[in-house]
């Protein structure tokens, strides 16, 4: 599972209430979710992002609000991958859980720049920044983990286990 | 063993004698709570992961607290979403219309959680219930989902922090102001993935109320749950609020904890949490000029009937400030009403105060008290977050029920006893 994208870059404790305000929680449409996401920490964010790319944060990101609608605005976005120094715990579910991949490296964190162009591989946990020649070793996620994140989701791969098993799903 | 509260409880609903920190375990679930943002990603997600039935419907609880009486159309649709599937699902409490509450006012109070229970709700303050010496923990939609299909979650056992408390709080000193010294001192990572257990002696002056503002703010220093054992004062609420489980469990003498942090709370002074970050803590007292457009005294943190007598004691016979907003969320039906009969609704009143139907109102900027541009509150909700209550370019700043009360006369920030004109010295009189 490779995945290519320019980085957009924030610092600490970039929590749920603007990865997606709380004016926007009524709805769970993800397209409507993605267009106001990180309006209040970048406004640009939204129509600057393009399919692939990458958000690279400091520590703590995501953390506040249990908002599963944050994760799925980030997906929506057409965000490839979250990579941060560390997670917030229920953010850090709510990801795995709506299938959008993070990646937990405090050095990749500090050392890319805006605008980098990454490459990274989900199985090896490889981030690689084309524009600066680096390569930082994220932990990898087990197997089952890579599994769910293809299925789109938690949901998605119960179904799809309920599916292999004979099921009616 | 050496285990803590947090890993006790976890245990026992895993079927297992001990658990150590790490581990990854799959454990029973006494309740499982989603509200009206919450619950229609869950319900899409329960669906499709082919979810049949739900696994108890007397032990999931449904509110709708966040954007209701419905702000507009489409929160109408979400709320219908859930009502529906409630009804469908035979779903036993489901809390709409006159009976809606705050969610973590409410379900203590309905006797829905007991001490030693295990509870995820897809809100992140349900770590309140910590207070009642329960192992409570905020999760997302999906995690809902399938405690709802399964009465199970899996949980990776918490390490843990160590609170003693000791001393007795001054007057104007609340819950609030203990757990907002402690986020100041950790951080708002400091407890990532982590419990943080209190106890210790000073923990008996402390009044429920105090303890569920303060376990429901763990989750601002990162803390996966905060809890209190569960002594006589617990258990006289689990009691008379018709809880039907109670299970007790202390920390082993040899428990493990990461660090353990003492606190003398005797001296401790009112305290504010500048924007936007519950970690920017000072005291009240040396808050300088700070204006404010809107004073908010409710929520999920301090919506209880004591947050509502403190407030009323300072505001009695004092007016809000000319031009300042001054919003009361009692935080259940049963606090209105005993706000009402107490008399507290009327000093509220006569203060100038709109007094709403309780919900989570402004708290996260939704519904009824959001900030325009550059305006400023001074709230006694739990998160000060850029653009928390409305504008991103508005502020917030957190505090007590007697900070908020004292601040919202003076129009600025400002003690209880700049109000009250030195408080504990003049009742003495």
């Amino acid at each position: 599972m490779k995945l290519r994208g320019k980085s957009h870059k924030y610092g600490n404790n970039v929590d749920t209430d603007v990865i997606i305000p709380a004016r926007y929680l009524n709805t769970i449409d993800p397209a409507k979710l993605a267009s106001h996401c990180l309006e209040d920490l970048d406004p640009r964010f939204a129509a600057a992002v393009e399919p692939g790319d990458m958000i690279v944060a400091g520590k703590n990101f995501g953390c506040g609000s249990s908002r599963e609608h944050a994760p799925i605005a980030i997906r929506g976005s057409g965000v490839s991958c979250v990579i941060a120094a560390d997670f917030a715990r229920i953010f850090f579910r709510n990801a795995i859980n709506t299938g959008l991949p993070i990646l937990e490296c405090p050095e990749a964190a500090r050392e890319i720049r805006p605008g980098d162009e990454l490459e990274v591989d989900l199985v090896t946990g490889t981030i690689a920044d084309l524009s600066t020649g680096r390569s930082f070793a994220a932990k990898p996620f087990p197997a089952f983990i890579l599994e769910i994140i293809r299925a789109g989701g938690l949901a998605g791969f119960l179904r799809d286990k309920a599916g292999e098993a004979g099921g009616e799903g | 063993m050496n285990m803590t509260m947090t890993q006790k409880i976890l245990a026992a609903h895993a079927g297992r004698t001990s658990v150590e920190a790490g581990e990854l375990i799959q454990a029973r679930l006494d309740l499982v709570l989603g509200n009206d943002v919450t619950a229609p990603l869950a319900i899409q997600e329960f669906r499709r992961a082919g979810g049949g039935g739900v696994f108890d419907p007397e032990r999931i609880a449904l509110v709708l607290d966040h954007f209701t009486p419905n702000k507009d159309i489409q929160a109408a649709e979400l709320c219908r979403t859930v009502r529906k599937f409630a009804a469908e699902q035979g779903i036993v409490h489901f809390f709409g219309a006159g009976e809606v509450g705050i969610e973590h006012v409410l379900l203590p109070e309905k006797g829905l959680v007991g001490p030693g229970d295990a509870v995820i709700g897809a809100d992140s303050h349900t770590c309140t219930y910590g207070a009642l010496g329960a192992f409570s923990a905020g999760v997302g939609s999906t995690d809902l989902a399938a405690g709802m299909a399964t009465g199970r979650c899996w949980f990776k056992v918490p390490r843990a922090l160590r609170f003693i408390l000791r001393g007795k709080p001054a007057e104007y000193v609340g819950g609030k102001d203990v757990i907002l010294h402690l986020i100041g001192l950790i951080g708002v990572d400091g407890a990532s993935y982590m419990s943080m257990e209190f106890g210790g002696p000073g923990m008996a002056g402390l009044s429920m109320a105090d303890r569920f503002t303060m376990a429901n703010m763990a989750i601002e220093a990162g803390a996966k749950n905060g809890i209190f054992p569960a002594d006589e004062t617990a258990l006289d609420y689990a009691r008379s609020h018709g809880a039907s489980r109670m299970a007790v469990f202390e920390p082993d003498a040899d428990a493990v904890y990461d660090k353990t942090i003492e606190i003398d709370m005797s001296a401790l002074a009112p305290l504010v949490a500048f924007p936007h970050s519950p970690a920017g803590v000072r005291p009240a007292g040396e808050a300088g000029d700070i204006r404010l457009d809107q004073v908010v005294i409710g929520s999920c943190t301090n919506g209880r009937l004591e947050d509502l007598r403190t407030a009323a004691g300072i505001l009695k016979g004092n007016k809000a400030a000319k031009g300042l907003r001054l919003i009361v969320i009692p935080g259940s039906p049963e606090v209105y009403l005993r706000a009402i009969e107490e008399g507290l609704v009327r000093i509220f009143i006569e203060a100038g105060a709109v007094v709403g139907p309780p919900t989570c109102g402004p708290c996260l900027g939704g519904h009824m008290g959001v900030l325009a541009e550059g305006e400023r509150a001074l709230a006694t909700t739990n998160r000060n977050f850029k653009g928390r209550m409305g504008h991103p370019g508005s502020e917030v700043y957190l505090a007590g029920p007697a900070v908020a009360a004292a601040s919202a006369v003076a129009g600025r920030i400002t003690t209880p006893e700049a109000v009250t004109g030195g408080g504990r010295e003049r009742k003495a009189e």
